[in-house]
Parts: structure tokens; C-alpha cells; sequence
């Protein structure tokens, strides 16, 4: 026997009362983790962002497009580093819910403008040698179990070809990656040239652009300048930092920062209040016992850590089993959602997160009955019935 | 020559019920030898177990002083104090105490947490003192499933368990029918008259007393030895 062992006796010797407490701090830890997740997919892109890259898009909405002209206008602008482009494709693979998140870009501008995404050498000049080729993340690649080689046909629920196909026959040349980073690298760039000059439609349009400014002090500027370069024109601009660009298009979704904050914290807050008077009654259950084992030689230190532990115990039992539970449910969402979520699962940073969440709580919920225990005098605590 | 164990030199206790001032015993001087087996008694409110707490470190005195082996013990702080507990007394209540989580083998080792000793040395010492009990063979028992006599055995054996100097008992036989009260009346005898283990035994029980070397009546604050037996 040691000192875990009184704690975890102590913890359970009411079984009924230990795991329902179990389960209202697993449920809690279940809302945080799996929110806490499914908002760090919709902000990887803003993770993402670096401060001196900014974003064009048309002024009436992002969906707009602009003519491909704009690129090389942009190039000529001062303060721009570099400038590439992205058309949103809408992509799809066999099936429309096996959603793919496909952008068709200038290549090499594109990897100039994220030089996070790193791919072996090889594959890298094998993406600009060819137009059917294309770049796919590799937790994309995970998911359809796709390799270098692979062949398959791509298709569209936007856009369609001059024959009536919505399909751009594709092969994996590369595999992307970021490495130290944990982003989700969930999708596919394809070759613009190959892209557009099959459209039946809207062909030498561009989504988007982005570009560097080499400072964020030069963001402002380089701003007015595009902007103004485009002003009472047909398709006027605006221009905006990446995380902005990032955090609007999120925003479609309603923002998901808040109601995390909100519904975590309602559960919490409501958690805390049930755990901390659960625990300061049953240490009153125990007042004797703290007694006779003060009588005994435990010190009040001691006592005090042994309720503490006591407590952060229940907090990590009931926490790690809200994660695991987490992991189950959104393994389960991602299935169901068919790759429109990728990359959905409990990263790391979650983890990290919840595991100092769950001391936090064990430790606020465990602080004043292991006071009120700490201060208990031996000879009230024995004359206690 | 006699070996003193504990010296009681002008000893007071006071207790505050709002405005007034309860004084239990005032001025009381006593001194117990190492071997001793004591029997307390006195009516209820006469201080029997405030004395008892008080040689065990478990009350402070409002005057005079304990001293136990040579040490000063009513100026120590909580935390020296539960330190001197651990390794110099043995306490046995009336209502065992026993942990109701732990088996009767782990109640006895719960003291021995307090030491360095290694897990095993405990465990052999757990077995000699449930052994000295006569209860080995219950040893992974909870509470629950013991009777009160062998409730109380396990208290004797978890107060023996750390070999400490003086075994305090607070109404040890209050709880059992008289039968199982000798048994735990002989155990105590035992424990003195071959361990050389020094009891104070607080008592209402004339019958219980008997048990012990000395009988000290405490009355209106002041002891008077009524007998001795060899």
C-alpha cells in the first residue's frame, strides 16, 4: 500500500457518487474536445497565414471572380515580392460526398508564396513538367489512399468542360507536406492552365490572390495600391491580411471562437459548482477519518495533498475518458461527413489544452475542502458523530 | 529505579463557552513510569479524555507543561507534533476508527506509511502485529466483515504496528459485550505485562480497571489512586 493507493480508495468509496462525478467531468471534456477540434480545422487555414501575406479578392464577394489579367498587373505593383493566384474548384471524387478541397493555381508561384509546403525534389519538378499533374496534401492522400502515380478523374460541382464533362482526368505527382506544423494539409492544387482552358465557361477568371510584402509594415500600402490600381473598374478589389481573409471566410459559419467559449465555459462553470460541492460534502463525510489518520501522524500537509490528489485524480479519470470519447465521436462525424472535414480529430494542441484544463479543475475543485480538511482539529474532528 | 515516561508538572485546561471560562483541571501533576498499565476513571466531564488527548499531542494545555521521554511536548508545532506522534504513541477509540475503505491488514499498515521502511519490512511487521492479535488469518477483511472484538484487534494491532512508547485508550471495551471486552482487556494486559508496553486507559468501567496496574480516580480536577495491583 502507498500514499495512491489511500487516495484512490478514498476516491471511490462511494462508487455510485465517483462515477457519476466521472461522467459529468467526462461529458464536459467531451464539448471542449470535440469543439475545441472542430474549430481548429475551420482555423487551420488562419494558423496558416503569415503576417506580410495578403489576400485580393473581388470587392462584391470572395466567391466573385476577377479577370486572370489582374495577376500579372498585381506582379507590377510596388512592394509586391511575389503574387500568385486560386480558383475555388469545388471538387468531388467518384462520388459528390467524397468532397475534395481543390484549388487551381499557377504551381510555381503559388509554392513561392507558401514555402511551408515542402514536397521531395522529384516530384516537385514532375508537378511543373506537367498540366494533368497535381499536389495533394498528404493527409488527403491518407484519406483516399491516394500515391504518387495514381490516376483518377476529378470532377466538379461548379465548373464544366466545353463537351459537357464535369470530370479533368488528374495524376498524383506530389505529395505536400508541412512539416513541424500541425495544420492539416487536406487539400489538392491543380494546374490553372489545365484547368481553365477546358472551361465551358467564366475561362480567364481567377478566384483570388495572394501575395507578399516582404514587411507587414508594407501591408497597408501595397493594400491602398492594388485596390486603387482596380477602383471603378468591373471588378473592383479589396484587399485584406491573410488571417483576416481566413477568420471572414470562417465567419460564414458563424462565429465558432465565441460559441465554443460559451458552451465550454456554460459546462464548466456548471461542472465546477457540482464537483467542488460534491467534493467539499464528501470530505465532510470523512471528517473522522481525517481525524484518526491526523491522530495517527499524517500532517496537515500531507492530508491536504492526499484531497488535492484526490481530486485531480477524479478530474483526470473523468477528462481523459471525455477525450477518448471525443476522439470515438468525431472519428465517427469525419466518416459520416465523408472528407468535408478534414483533418477532424483531437490534435495535439487539444490535448495539451484539456490536460491542463483537467488539472486546473481538479485542482480548483479540490482546493477548500483539502483546506477545510488541512485546518480540521483532531479533537473536533474525533468528537464528531 | 523507575523509568519516568511522561511528567505533568502544573497542568491546566480551560475551555471557552462564550464569555465564560471552563476550567477542566487546574494545577495537575503527575508523572507516569514506562511499564505502567493506567486505569482513568472518573464521572463524565471530569477530563479523563481531555488528559488522555493531552498525552498524546492531540490538545494543547492551556497551562503547565507535558513532558514525554525528556521531550517537551505542549510547545511543539502541529507538524513536530504529528511527526512525535507517529513514532512515540499508539491510539485505540472506543469506536475502533478503523479506515472502512482499507482491509484490516492495510488499517494496520496505515501508520507505517509514515516511516521509511520498505514494503516489505511493513508487510512482515503488519503480520507480526495482526499475528499478536490473533487475527492473521483476517487480514484481508474490511471492517465491514469483522465483529466489533475483532474490529477492536485490528485498532490494537494498527496501534502496536509502529512500536510506539505508550498505548492511549479512550474507552477501548465501551462498544463490546463483556465477554469480548475481557478478551480485549486481556490482550491489553498482555501487551504490558510481556511487551512492557505503557497504557493509559480511559475508563467508566469498574471491571475494565481491574486490568490495570493503578487505577486513578479524577475528580473535580485533581487524581486520586484508588489501587494498585502487581
Amino acid at each position: 500500500m502507498n500514499d495512491l493507493t489511500l487516495i484512490r480508495k478514498s476516491l471511490f468509496r462511494k462508487k455510485t457518487r465517483a462515477i457519476l462525478l466521472i461522467l459529468s467531468i467526462m461529458t464536459a471534456f467531451l464539448i471542449f474536445g470535440a469543439l475545441a477540434s472542430i474549430d481548429r480545422v475551420l482555423n487551420s487555414s488562419e494558423e496558416l497565414s503569415r503576417a506580410d501575406r495578403l489576400v485580393t479578392v473581388n470587392k462584391i464577394n470572395f466567391t466573385q471572380t476577377m479577370p486572370y489579367a489582374y495577376w500579372g498587373r498585381v506582379g507590377a505593383v510596388e512592394g509586391v515580392q511575389a503574387v500568385t493566384h486560386a480558383s475555388w474548384f469545388g471538387g468531388y471524387y467518384q462520388d459528390i460526398r467524397n468532397f475534395v478541397q481543390a484549388f487551381a493555381v499557377d504551381v510555381d508561384t503559388y509554392l513561392e508564396v507558401y514555402p511551408e509546403l515542402v514536397m521531395p525534389a522529384d516530384q516537385r519538378a514532375a508537378l511543373s513538367e506537367r498540366r494533368d499533374c497535381v499536389a495533394v496534401g498528404a493527409d488527403l492522400a491518407e484519406q483516399y489512399g491516394w500515391a504518387v502515380g495514381d490516376r483518377f478523374p476529378l470532377s466538379s460541382n461548379i465548373w464544366r468542360q466545353a463537351d459537357g464533362s464535369s470530370a479533368w482526368d488528374v495524376e498524383v505527382c506530389a505529395i505536400m507536406t508541412i512539416p513541424d506544423q500541425e495544420l492539416p494539409t487536406n487539400y489538392l492544387l491543380m494546374q490553372y492552365d489545365y484547368y481553365n482552358e477546358a472551361l465551358a465557361f467564366n475561362r480567364d477568371q481567377i478566384g483570388w490572390m495572394i501575395l507578399l510584402t516582404g514587411d507587414p509594415a508594407n501591408n497597408d500600402a501595397v493594400s491602398e495600391r492594388i485596390d486603387t490600381l482596380f477602383a471603378n473598374s468591373p471588378a473592383e478589389t479589396e484587399t485584406t491580411t491573410e488571417a483576416a481573409f481566413s477568420q471572414a471566410f470562417v465567419e460564414q459559419l458563424g462565429n465558432i471562437g465565441l460559441i465554443l467559449s460559451l458552451v465550454v465555459g456554460a459546462a464548466f462553470a456548471t461542472i465546477l459548482m457540482i464537483v467542488g460541492t460534491t467534493m467539499v460534502m464528501a470530505i465532510n463525510e470523512r471528517t473522522k477519518e481525517v481525524g484518526v489518520m491526523k491522530t495517527l501522524g499524517f500532517s496537515s500537509s500531507r492530508i491536504f495533498t492526499h484531497v488535492l490528489s484526490e481530486s485531480v485524480l477524479l478530474s483526470l479519470v473523468g477528462g481523459l475518458l471525455g477525450l477518448g470519447a471525443a476522439v470515438l465521436l468525431l472519428g465517427g462525424i469525419a466518416e459520416v461527413a465523408g472528407g468535408q472535414l478534414p483533418g477532424l480529430g483531437v490534435g495535439r494542441e487539444t490535448w495539451i489544452q484539456a490536460l491542463g484544463l483537467m488539472l486546473a479543475f481538479g485542482l480548483l475543485t479540490g482546493f477548500v475542502p483539502a483546506v477545510n480538511a488541512m485546518r480540521l482539529k483532531i479533537v473536533e474532528a474525533l468528537g464528531k458523530d | 529505579m523507575t523509568d519516568v515516561l511522561y511528567e505533568l508538572t502544573d497542568l491546566s485546561k480551560k475551555y471557552t463557552r462564550g464569555k465564560e471560562s471552563v476550567a477542566i483541571f487546574e494545577d495537575l501533576t503527575m508523572t507516569i513510569n514506562r511499564g505502567d498499565f493506567i486505569a482513568i476513571m472518573g464521572p463524565s466531564g471530569s477530563g479523563k479524555t481531555t488528559l488522555l488527548n493531552l498525552l498524546g499531542g492531540i490538545d494543547k494545555p492551556s497551562g503547565g507543561q507535558v513532558v514525554c521521554n525528556g521531550l517537551r511536548i505542549d510547545n511543539l508545532s502541529q507538524a513536530k507534533l504529528a511527526k512525535w506522534r507517529s513514532s512515540h504513541v499508539g491510539f485505540i477509540f472506543q469506536f475502533y476508527n478503523l479506515m472502512p475503505t482499507l482491509t484490516a491488514a492495510q488499517n494496520v499498515e496505515l501508520p507505517l506509511l509514515l516511516t521509511k521502511l520498505s514494503s516489505k519490512e511493513r508487510k512482515r511487521r503488519v503480520q507480526t502485529a495482526m499475528e499478536v492479535v490473533k487475527l492473521a488469518e483476517r487480514a484481508k477483511h474490511r471492517p465491514r466483515q469483522l465483529s466489533g472484538g475483532q474490529q477492536q484487534r485490528v485498532a490494537i494491532a494498527r496501534a502496536l504496528v509502529a512500536d510506539p512508547d505508550v498505548l492511549l485508550c479512550d474507552e477501548p471495551t465501551g462498544d463490546l459485550d463483556r465477554a469480548t471486552a475481557d478478551e480485549i482487556l486481556e490482550t491489553l494486559q498482555l501487551l504490558n505485562s510481556e511487551l512492557g508496553k505503557t497504557i493509559v486507559m480511559v475508563t467508566h468501567d469498574p471491571a475494565a480497571a481491574k486490568y490495570a496496574r493503578r487505577e486513578l480516580h479524577l475528580d473535580k480536577g485533581r487524581f486520586v489512586e484508588t489501587g494498585a495491583m502487581a
